[in-house]
C-alpha cells in the first residue's frame, strides 16, 4: 500500500540494460536467437516441433535438429505483455467457453491474430505436434484442438501419472517403448533423418551439468539471507532449462555463469534482485505452491519483495523437472533416463508426493510459512490445494496463506483482493514471529482491563461488554 | 400387465438410484462375508475385472441434488465441478463406508487429483488410479494396460480378493457381456420405438446395474425390456436428437425428463459411459489372459469421449455417424459446469457438425441444478425448429 | 485525556474507534462511505469524537447528585438528538451553498439557474422546517447518515414543487446529486461547541437543570482530547490514505476486535457486504488462518440486497419474513446474476415468499460453513460479525449448522456492534505501536475533490503493467 506522501515512481519496470546480471543478458539473447531461427525456419529448411514444458524431449529434437515451439510460454510472454486478455477474448468469441483453460484460449486467440510471437515475429506453423501427455489433461484437448487448425501429424506421448510415489518398471517401460517405436519414427521421418544415439547421449550429459548448477542455485536459498528467490526470480532460473536449450553448451554455460553470480552474492551477502532494484532486509522466508500469475507478475512480485518477502522454494519452478531430489539425465541410459525426466515432472506426481515435497521444502529451506496460489485455469495443481494447506500445515506448524488468480486472463487477477490476502498473511505471520514481545504486555493489560469496574461503567456512546 | 411390471421395475430402478447409503451393498456384503466391494468414479471402469475378483463393482456418481456438501465445499475451489464435493461429502458423512476401496479411472485432472486426496483422507482404503491408456497399439498402450489392471488384481488380492482364477474372470468377461448386449437391446428399442422407452426410463435402468453384479443387472434389464416391448405405449411427434457431453457428473433426472418434455426424442446419449463404453463384447479370444482381452477391448471398442485421445481418427467422426445411424435429427451438447473434457471438445465437435448441416444446441448444467426453464425453453425452441427446418 | 484511533474503511461505511491509553473503549463513529477515503475517515473520527465529548458530558455531571443532577442526566439523550439536529441543519445549509456553486459553474445550457436556484432554496427550507421531526424523541429515522436523509429529503421537496408549479424534477435532483457529491468530499471542521449550545437550547428544560448542563457543556468542551496513536485498515480499490507503518490488515482488526469483545472467540466469521471472511484466532487475538470467498461475491450481503430489491422490500424486513417459513425450499444457486430470476421463477411457481427466502438464507449460510470450513473449522467460542449479523434468519440458520457440523456446545457470540470490531482491533494495534515507541499520527487531510477515474490503455498510472483498454482494477 502506498502513502501520499511517499510519492515512488512506479516506473522502475523497465530497468537499463546495464542493471542487470550478465545471466539475464545471456539468456535474452538466447532467447531473441532463438526466435530469429524460428521466424527462418521454412527458409532454412529446419523442421518446427510444437510441445510442452512438462515432458519437453528437448535434447532429443535438438538430436534432430528440430527446432521447437512451447506454446505455454508463448502464452504466459503474451500474458506479460498485455495481450493476453485481448486473444482469450478471441477464443472465446470462437465458442469456447469462459471455464476453460486461459493458456488454451490464448493460444488459440494468438493464432487467429496472426500468430506473432513474444518477439513480434511471426511463429512458423508446426511440422509436428509433438503430444508429450505429461501431468496435465488439458494438453490432450489443446493438441486435438491445434490439429485442426493446421493438420500436421500429431505424435502422443502417454506419460503414465505416478499416483504412488514411485516410477514402476511398467511405466518406464511403457514410455521408453514408445519412445522408440513410435515417437522417434515419427520425429526421423518429419526430420528426414536418423537420430544419433550418440548425439542424444552428448546432449543428455551437458544437460546434467547444467542440473547440477541449476540445483546448486535452487539450494543457494538454504543461505541466510536467500541470494536468490526461487519463485518468481526462479521462474527465469527455469528458462534455459526448461524452453529450448537443455542439452546445449549455451545452456551449460549459462548455468556455471548464474552459479558464478550468486555465489558472488552469498559472498557479499546480498539478497536477489527485485522490480525495484536489489532487495532489502529479508523479513519473511516462504515457500510457495502453484504457477505464477503472469497479467500481474510484477505487481504480484511486488507485494512480496517490498515487504522483505523472499521465497525460497517453489513446486512451479519444477513443472519442466524435478531436478533436486536426485535426478540428472543419464547419458549412458538415455531412452530411460527420458522416460523417468518425463515421469518426474511436478504435475505428474501425485498429491502425496507433492505434499511431502513442499514439507521437505518448508524445513530444509527454514521457511516461515507457505503460500498457495490457487490458479483458476490449471485442475492439475489446483484441485487439491485446500486439502494440501491443512495437511501441510499440521506436518510443519508454520501458516499457511491462499490466494486466488489466474495464468493469463486479467479479469480474474482481483488487485485490491490479493493485496488484502498477501499483507493479511504476511502480517499475521509477522505477528506469529513477534509473540511474546509487545504483544504479549499489551494482552496481559486488557486481561486485566476487563475486570475492571471502570470498564464496566462507560457512558452514552461507547462499545465494550461485560464478558 | 406389462405397464404394472414396467412401473413397479422403473420404480425399483428410481430406487436403486437413490440409494447414497449403499444399501444394496452392505446387504450384499452381508450375504457374501469377506467379500470386497470396490467404488468407482464414472466413465470407464473395469467393472467385469472386479466381478472376475469376486468382488462387487460399485459405481458412485456423485450426489446428484439430494445432498447439501457442506463439508465437501470446504475442500475444492469455486471453478472446480460439484461431483468430486457431493462424493467427498458422502464420504466424510460415512456413507460410502461399506466400500473397501475406489477405482479412479483417468477422466481428468480432477478425478486425478481426487484419488489423491482419497490416499490422503482415506488412508486404510484403496484408491487406485486407473490410468486409461492414450496409445491404442496393443503392443504398447494394450501391454501397459493389461499389466495396470493385473496390478489392481494385485491390490485386491492385497486386501482379501481370492487369488486370479482364469476361469472365473472369464465368466464374469461372459456375465459383462450378456449385460451389454441386454444393454443394446434397450438402445435398439430407444432408437426404433423411442415412445417404447424413454430416454429417462433408460438412464434409471442402466443406472441401476451401479450396484448389482452384471447378472443380477441383465435379469433386471430382460424383464424391463420385456415390459416395455409388450407395454401399451402412445407415439409422440417429436424430434429425434443425441445427447453428448462425455457424462461423468450426471444431470438430475429432471434435466432428462425436461428434454423429453420439450420436444426431443433422445435416442441416443454418452450419460452412462461408465457402463455403456465399450462398444461391443469383450472378446475372450483375444488371448489367452482374459485381463488382457479386457484390456484389448477398451482399446478397440472404446466409445469415443473426450477422455480418450482421439489419435489419427478426425474428431467428430464418431458422433457423425452416431447421428447418422441412429437416424437422429440433431444434437443437444449438455456440458457440466467448469468440466474442461467435455468443454474443451465442444468447440470441435459443432464445428464438425456444422459442416454436415446437423442441427445442434448447447446448454450447462450442475448435478444440483434446479432450474429448468432456461433449458425447457431452450429445448424447445430447437426442436421447433428443427422440426420447422430440418438440417437449416 | 489521551485517546487512541483506530479506523476502518468499509464498502458500505467507515468507522472509528477511540481507546484510551489502557485499551478502554471510550467511543466511536460511523459514517457512510464515499469516494474520498481522506474524508470519510475524517468524518468517521469527528463523529467518533463527539461521542467522547458525550461521554465527558455525561461524567462532567456525574460528580454532583440531587435531583436537578438526575434530571440533567435524564436531558442528555434529548440534548444528543438536538445536538444531532443541529449538525444536519449545518449540513443542509452546506447543501444549499454547493448548489449555489454547481449552479454558478454549470456550463450546461439548458440549466435554467434564475429558476433551479430559488427552487433549490425552498427545498432546502423546506427540508430545515422538517428536520426538527427527524430528530424528535421517540422519531425513528430511516438512516442516520446525512447523504440518506437529505436525499430523502430533497427527492420529496422537488417533486412536491413539481406537482404544485410544474418545477423540472430532473434538474433540480440532478443538482442535488452533484451536490452531495462535493458536500461529502470536504471537511467541514465541527464546531462542538456551538453546536451543543445550540442544541441545549431546543431542550425544554428547568432553568436550574439548564444551568447545570450549560457549566457541563463547558467543560466537556475544554476537555483535551489528544490523538497519541493511529491505525487504519480497510478494503477500498484505492489506496488507504495512511501512512504505511500505521496501516493494518482488516482482517487482523477484524480478528483482534472480535477477540477483544469476546475473549474467548478462536473463530470469526463476517459477513460483509462484498466478502465473506473465516478467520480463526489465537488466545491472543492474533490471526493463525483465514479464508475469504475468491472473486464470486455469491452469498454476501450484497446477495441479500438484491433479493430486498426484486422483493420490494428493505434488507432489515428479510429475516423477519423468512422466519416464518413453513417449508424448506431447496435454492442452489447463490449466484447473484441469477438471484432475481431464480426468485422470479419460484414465485411464479406458486411457491412462498417466505419459503423462498428460507432457501436463500440457507443458501448463504452453507456457503458461509465452507468458508468457515477451509480456513479451519469453526472452535469454541465462534463469533459472527457484519452486516448480516443482523439478519434474525441468518443467525437462526447459522446456529442450526454450527450444533450439526461442530456439536451443540460451541458458545455463539453475535453483538450487533459487531460492526466496529475492524475498527476497534486498529485501535489495538496502534496502542501497541504506542507501547513499543512508534506511534503513527492520522494525516491532516487537505479538504479535496474527487480522485479522477483509473486510465484507460496505455501506461496505467496505478499499476505500471502495460496493457490494452480491457485493463481493469478491481
Amino acid at each position: 500500500m502506498n502513502t501520499s506522501s511517499e510519492k515512488v515512481t512506479e516506473k522502475t519496470e523497465k530497468r537499463d540494460d546495464g542493471d542487470r546480471d550478465e545471466s539475464q543478458r545471456r539468456q535474452k539473447a538466447m532467447i531473441g536467437d532463438h526466435f530469429d531461427k524460428l521466424a527462418r525456419a521454412k527458409e532454412d529448411g529446419k523442421k518446427v516441433v510444437y510441445t510442452f514444458v512438462p515432458g519437453n524431449l528437448t535434447e532429443l529434437l535438438g538430436a534432430l535438429d528440430l527446432l521447437p515451439v512451447l506454446p505455454e510460454i508463448n502464452a504466459l510472454q503474451s500474458g506479460m505483455r498485455g495481450r493476453s486478455g485481448k486473444y482469450i477474448a478471441e477464443a472465446e468469441k470462437a465458442g469456447h467457453s469462459e471455464d476453460v483453460c486461459t493458456y488454451v484460449k490464448c493460444d488459440l486467440g494468438m493464432l487467429k491474430s496472426g500468430n506473432i510471437g513474444p518477439t513480434g515475429q511471426k511463429l512458423p506453423p508446426p511440422d509436428v505436434l509433438l503430444l508429450s501427455y505429461t501431468g496435465c489433461f488439458t494438453f490432450l484437448k489443446w493438441f486435438e484442438l491445434l490439429k485442426q487448425e493446421y493438420d500436421c501429424p500429431v505424435v502422443m506421448l502417454h506419460v503414465p501419472y505416478q499416483p504412488d510415489g514411485e516410477i514402476t518398471d511398467e511405466m518406464r517401460k511403457y514410455v521408453v517403448d514408445q519412445l522408440e517405436r513410435e515417437v522417434i519414427p515419427a520425429l526421423e521421418k518429419v526430420a528426414g533423418k536418423k537420430l544419433d544415439m550418440n548425439e542424444l547421449s552428448r546432449r543428455l550429459e551437458l544437460s546434467a551439468k547444467a542440473e547440477e548448477d541449476l540445483v546448486w542455485v535452487w539450494e543457494s536459498a538454504r543461505n541466510t539471507p536467500s541470494p536468490i528467490d526461487g519463485y518468481f526470480g526462479g521462474v527465469y532460473y527455469t528458462g534455459p532449462i526448461f524452453s529450448s536449450f537443455r542439452g546445449t553448451d549455451d545452456a551449460t554455460d549459462y548455468y556455471k555463469l548464474l552459479r558464478g553470480e550468486i555465489e558472488g552474492r552469498i559472498a557479499r551477502g546480498e539478497g536477489p534482485t527485485t522490480p525495484d532494484g536489489p532487495m532489502g532486509k529479508e523479513k519473511f522466508r516462504l515457500v510457495v505452491e502453484g504457477p505464477p500469475n503472469w497479467t500481474n507478475f510484477f505487481d504480484f512480485w511486488r507485494m512480496f519483495s517490498r515487504e522483505g518477502a523472499v521465497v525460497v522454494a517453489s513446486t512451479y519452478t519444477r513443472v519442466g523437472g524435478l531436478y533436486d531430489r536426485g535426478f540428472r539425465h543419464d547419458p549412458k541410459k538415455p531412452l530411460e533416463t527420458l522416460a523417468d525426466y518425463c515421469l518426474g515432472c511436478y504435475t505428474n506426481l501425485g498429491l502425496p508426493t507433492r505434499v511431502n515435497l513442499l514439507e521437505h521444502y518448508v524445513k530444509t529451506y527454514k521457511a516461515d510459512g507457505f503460500l498457495i496460489n490457487s490458479v483458476k485455469s490449471c485442475n492439475s495443481f489446483s484441485v487439491g490445494q485446500l486439502l494440501m494447506l491443512r495437511e501441510l500445515e499440521k506436518r510443519t506448524g508454520v501458516p499457511g496463506g491462499f490466494i486466488e488468480s489466474d495464468l493469463v486472463d486479467p479479469r480474474y487477477f482481483g488487485k485490491a483482493n490479493i493485496e488484502n490476502r498477501v499483507q493479511s498473511y504476511l502480517q499475521m505471520l509477522e505477528a506469529r514471529m513477534s509473540r511474546g514481545g509487545d504483544l504479549g504486555k499489551a494482552t496481559s493489560g486488557f486481561a486485566g482491563i476487563l475486570e475492571s469496574a471502570a470498564a464496566q461503567a462507560e457512558g452514552l456512546v461507547t462499545l465494550g461488554r461485560k464478558s | 400387465m406389462s405397464q404394472e411390471t414396467f412401473d413397479s421395475i422403473l420404480a425399483r430402478a428410481r430406487t436403486l438410484c437413490d440409494d447414497r447409503k449403499l444399501e444394496t451393498v452392505k446387504a450384499w456384503k452381508a450375504k457374501n462375508p469377506g467379500g470386497l466391494a470396490v467404488g468407482h468414479m464414472p466413465v470407464w471402469s473395469p467393472r467385469a475385472l472386479i466381478e472376475g475378483c469376486g468382488a462387487l463393482p460399485v459405481a458412485c456418481f456423485g450426489g446428484g441434488d439430494q445432498v447439501d456438501v457442506i463439508k465437501g465445499d470446504a475442500y475444492f475451489q469455486s471453478y472446480i465441478c460439484h461431483i468430486p464435493r457431493s462424493t467427498i461429502e458422502l464420504a466424510l458423512a460415512g456413507d460410502l463406508d461399506a466400500l473397501d476401496g475406489m477405482v479412479f479411472p483417468a477422466i481428468c485432472d480432477v478425478i486425478r487429483n481426487l484419488g489423491g486426496m482419497w490416499k490422503m483422507l482415506f488412508e486404510n482404503k484403496l484408491s487406485y488410479y486407473l490410468d486409461l491408456p492414450q496409445n491404442f497399439d496393443p503392443k504398447l498402450g494394450g501391454k501397459f494396460f493389461t499389466l495396470e489392471l493385473h496390478r489392481l488384481v494385485r491390490e485386491l488380492e492385497a486386501r482379501g480378493a481370492p487369488k486370479l482364477d482364469r476361469e472365473r474372470m472369464r465368466a464374469a468377461i461372459r456375465d459383462e457381456n450378456e449385460r451389454r448386449a441386454t444393454i443394446a437391446e434397450l438402445d435398439e428399442l430407444r432408437r426404433k420405438e423411442p415412445h417404447r422407452l424413454r430416454a429417462s426410463e433408460a438412464y434409471l435402468a442402466v443406472r441401476a446395474g451401479g450396484t448389482m453384479m452384471a447378472k443380477e443387472h441383465t435379469a433386471m434389464l430382460r424383464a424391463l425390456l420385456d415390459a416395455a416391448k409388450s407395454r401399451p405405449a402412445r407415439k409422440f411427434d417429436n424430434v429425434r436428437v443425441v445427447v453428448v457431453g462425455s457424462f461423468c457428473e450426471q444431470p438430475p433426472v429432471a434435466l432428462i425428463v425436461t428434454l423429453e418434455r420439450s420436444g426431443c426424442d433422445i435416442i441416443d446419449d454418452d450419460l452412462q459411459l461408465g457402463m455403456r463404453m465399450l462398444e461391443g463384447p469383450i472378446d475372450l479370444d483375444a488371448s489367452e489372459d482374459p485381463v488382457e482381452c479386457i484390456a484389448l477391448a477398451y482399446l478397440n471398442r472404446g466409445a469415443a469421449s473426450a477422455s480418450r485421445y482421439i489419435g489419427d481418427l478426425v474428431k467428430g467422426r464418431a458422433l457423425i455417424e452416431k447421428v447418422k445411424q441412429s437416424g437422429a435429427e440433431g444434437v443437444v451438447f449438455a456440458a457440466a459446469s467448469f468440466c474442461d473434457p467435455a468443454l474443451l471438445d465442444q468447440p470441435m465437435l459443432e464445428a464438425a457438425l456444422q459442416k454436415e448441416g446437423i442441427p445442434f444446441t448447447t446448454l450447462k448444467f450442475a448435478e444440483n441444478t434446479g432450474q429448468f426453464q432456461v433449458i425447457r425453453e431452450q429445448a424447445g425452441a430447437f426442436s421447433d425448429s428443427v422440426k420447422l427446418w430440418g438440417a437449416a | 485525556m489521551k485517546c487512541v484511533v483506530g479506523i476502518d474503511l468499509g464498502s458500505t461505511t467507515t468507522k472509528a474507534v477511540l481507546i484510551d491509553e489502557e485499551g478502554r473503549p471510550l467511543s466511536r463513529g460511523i459514517t457512510n462511505s464515499r469516494s474520498n477515503y481522506g474524508v470519510a475517515s475524517a468524518a468517521a473520527l469527528a463523529d467518533a469524537r463527539t461521542a467522547a465529548r458525550f461521554s465527558f458530558l455525561e461524567r462532567a455531571i456525574q460528580g454532583s447528585t440531587g435531583v436537578d443532577s438526575n434530571e440533567a442526566r435524564a436531558a442528555l439523550p434529548r440534548l444528543f438528538e438536538a445536538f444531532r439536529l443541529e449538525l444536519h441543519l449545518d449540513e443542509l445549509t452546506a447543501l444549499r451553498d454547493a448548489i449555489h456553486v454547481e449552479l454558478d459553474r454549470n456550463l450546461l445550457r439548458r440549466v435554467n439557474k434564475s429558476v433551479l436556484g430559488p427552487a433549490a432554496d425552498l427545498v432546502i427550507e423546506d427540508a430545515k422546517g422538517e428536520a426538527p421531526k427527524l430528530f424528535a424523541p421517540g422519531a425513528e429515522r430511516r438512516s442516520e447518515f446525512f447523504r440518506d436523509l437529505a436525499a430523502a429529503a430533497f427527492i420529496a421537496g422537488a417533486e412536491k414543487l413539481a406537482r404544485k408549479d410544474g418545477t423540472p424534477f430532473e434538474p433540480l435532483v440532478g443538482l442535488f446529486d452533484r451536490a452531495i457529491l462535493e458536500v461529502e468530499t470536504r471537511l467541514r471542521p465541527r464546531n462542538e461547541e456551538s453546536l451543543l449550545r445550540r442544541g441545549l437550547s431546543r431542550v425544554e428544560t428547568a432553568p436550574v437543570v439548564r444551568a447545570i448542563l450549560e457549566v457541563a457543556i463547558g467543560r466537556a468542551v475544554t476537555e483535551p482530547l489528544e490523538e497519541v496513536a493511529f491505525a487504519g485498515t480497510g478494503y477500498g480499490r484505492q489506496t488507504l490514505p495512511f501512512p504505511k507503518p500505521a496501516v493494518r490488515s482488516e482482517i487482523l482488526c477484524h480478528g483482534r476486535g472480535a477477540h477483544r469483545m469476546y475473549p474467548g472467540t478462536r473463530t470469526v466469521l463476517d459477513i460483509g457486504g462484498q466478502d465473506t471472511k473465516g478467520i480463526q484466532v489465537d488466545e491472543h487475538g492474533v490471526v493463525t488462518s483465514f479464508q475469504m470467498n475468491d472473486r464470486c461475491a455469491a452469498g454476501c450481503g450484497r446477495y441479500l440486497g438484491y433479493i430486498a430489491d426484486e422483493l420490494g422490500l428493505g434488507l432489515h424486513e428479510l429475516g423477519p419474513l423468512a422466519l416464518q417459513a413453513t417449508r424448506a425450499v431447496n435454492i442452489n444457486s447463490t449466484c447473484t446474476v441469477f438471484a432475481g430470476a431464480e426468485l422470479r421463477e419460484r414465485l411464479s411457481l406458486g411457491q412462498k415468499r417466505e419459503d423462498i427466502l428460507a432457501g436463500l438464507h440457507r443458501g448463504i449460510m452453507l456457503r458461509a460453513m465452507s468458508i468457515l470450513a477451509r480456513s479451519g473449522g469453526v472452535k469454541n467460542e465462534f463469533t459472527f460479525t457484519g452486516g448480516v449479523c443482523r439478519n434474525a434468519m441468518a443467525v437462526k440458520l447459522l446456529r442450526g449448522l454450527i450444533a450439526e457440523s461442530y456439536g451443540s456446545d460451541i458458545v455463539v457470540n453475535i453483538d450487533p456492534d459487531s460492526i466496529f470490531m475492524g475498527a476497534l482491533g486498529a485501535a489495538l494495534y496502534a496502542l501497541d505501536d504506542l507501547r513499543a515507541g512508534h506511534p503513527q499520527l492520522l494525516p491532516t487531510f487537505e479538504p479535496t475533490g474527487m480522485l479522477p477515474p483509473p486510465g484507460m490503455g496505455g501506461e496505467c498510472a496505478n499499476c505500471e503493467s502495460s496493457h490494452d483498454s480491457a485493463h481493469q482494477h478491481h
